[in-house]
């Protein structure tokens, strides 16, 4: 397919090598390394992932930070938060992350987090610790997951701390 | 008197109006609405649910700065260009009436290239094939300015129903605004068909409609194709761009057409 626009030029006019099929197949097989080495392997019991994805709890100070930052976390571009009411602009589109903490269990709110998909197969949260099954993937985000293990954690923390205010 | 029976006797009245006329229902009929398409009464205009402010930028010529490229595109109508030193006005004659409605019906098959060309695509044809011109690379400020000028020709006019031969091209642009990709996931549908009017970091989700293309959109300070503002939302999801240009955007550009047929068009719009 002809993907050059109309009005661009190609600055090289050399044909494709054979090298080129070769590397392209060497770069896929070292993202496919590095994508491994970024989302490491989890067990899923009873629609929960009872263990940290770090071997250690996360900090709940950390995780406040990673949910505020739209460009980090991205969840306050969906969600609402009557918590962190220093973020103007916040999301309607999923529910208000306050009082997380009492509807979910950690384990509950890991696998919510790491693949929602599995509750919903068309839901419009996004799978933060997956890099399978996606596809056109900017190139700068290619084989990586939205959050670290480690951010993971601290999330996962910080919404636990989020309990229900007993009326 | 059946559907069917009433498209025969509009064809045998045999008026060419009247034949476009059943040939849109034809092709009206042949792409239904599905499950989460927008219900046509429920439309709106990104213009309907923008702020006063801008509403009025968009409402007064002389406040719009999308004028300025207006200005230019009409200069440029009549310049000639490339090494057959013809303009635009040479073969087209006066817009207001030659292309009073093109940008309405467009992206068009384009017979002679086997192909679907949007405005930005027919007017770069023109300029290879008879001006003898180099094209224009997209988002370059005269082809925005021509695309801009053959646009508001159509301004107030309603969207029309692609014709048969684009239907495979509006299908190949459903499949894409329906594809989830990037990073994050998502397709253009889950935002603009099922959750429009609902918040996206604080600002209402615009159904997405095409209607006033190019526009001047403020947070870019400058007036803009609908294939860059489609690349914007690629962006947003994650997710590669396609090259501007490419065949994708036009079949994304056709079935946005599509989904907004019967909507006014409002060329050069102004946008938050």
């Amino acid at each position: 397919m002809n993907r050059t626009p109309s009005g661009l030029r190609s600055h090289s006019q050399k044909p494709a090598g054979t090298l080129v099929p070769g590397l392209v197949a060497l770069l896929a097989s070292l993202a496919a390394a590095q994508a491994q080495d970024r989302v490491k392997p989890y067990a899923v019991v009873r629609e929960a992932i009872p263990l940290s994805l770090t071997g250690k709890p996360g900090d709940p100070a950390r995780g406040r930070a990673i949910v505020a930052n739209r460009q980090v976390g991205l969840c306050l571009l969906c969600h609402s938060a009557s918590i962190i009411p220093e973020e103007q602009f916040q999301g309607d589109l999923a529910p208000d992350l306050a009082g997380a903490g009492s509807r979910w269990k950690i384990g509950e709110l890991r696998l919510r987090i790491v693949d929602a998909g599995r509750f919903n197969a068309n839901t419009i949260m996004p799978a933060y610790y997956k890099t399978g099954g996606l596809t056109r993937v900017g190139s700068s985000f290619a084989g990586k997951p939205i959050l670290s293990a480690e951010q993971i954690e601290d999330v996962v923390a910080y919404l636990a701390t989020l309990r229900e205010v007993k009326k | 008197m059946t559907a069917a029976r009433r498209i025969f006797h509009i064809l045998h009245a045999a008026s060419l109006p009247a034949c476009a006329a059943a040939i849109c229902i034809l092709s009206l009929a042949a792409a239904p609405l599905r499950a989460g398409d927008i219900p046509l009464n429920q439309r709106q205009s990104g213009y309907d649910t923008m702020g006063r402010d801008t509403r009025a930028m968009q409402d007064d010529d002389t406040a719009n700065p999308a004028t300025l490229w207006l200005l230019d595109g009409e200069a440029l109508w009549s310049k000639k260009e490339g090494a057959a030193g013809k303009a635009c006005a040479d073969c087209h004659t006066d817009a207001a009436t030659s292309m009073k409605g093109v940008a309405a019906r467009y992206p068009a098959f384009n017979t002679k290239q086997n192909k679907p060309l949007d405005i930005e695509g027919r007017i770069n044809n023109c300029r290879t094939e008879h001006q003898q011109a180099q094209p224009l690379p997209f988002e370059n400020k005269d082809l925005l300015a021509l695309t801009a000028y053959v646009a508001r020709q159509s301004r107030g006019m309603a969207i029309a129903p692609p014709p048969e031969n684009m239907q495979p091209v509006v299908d190949q642009g459903r499949a894409i605004f329906e594809k989830r990709q990037g990073q994050l996931n998502l397709s253009c549908a889950q935002c603009h068909d099922d959750n429009w009017g609902r918040k996206l970091a604080g600002s209402a989700i615009p159904q997405g409609h095409p209607n006033g293309y190019p526009l001047y959109r403020l947070e870019w300070q400058s007036v803009g194709s609908l294939q860059r503002r489609l690349r914007n939302c690629l962006i947003g999801m994650r997710a590669e761009g396609y090259a501007l240009g490419s065949p994708e955007y036009v079949a994304l550009e056709a079935f946005l057409m599509w989904r907004a047929r019967g909507m006014k068009m409002e060329s050069p719009a102004v946008r938050p």
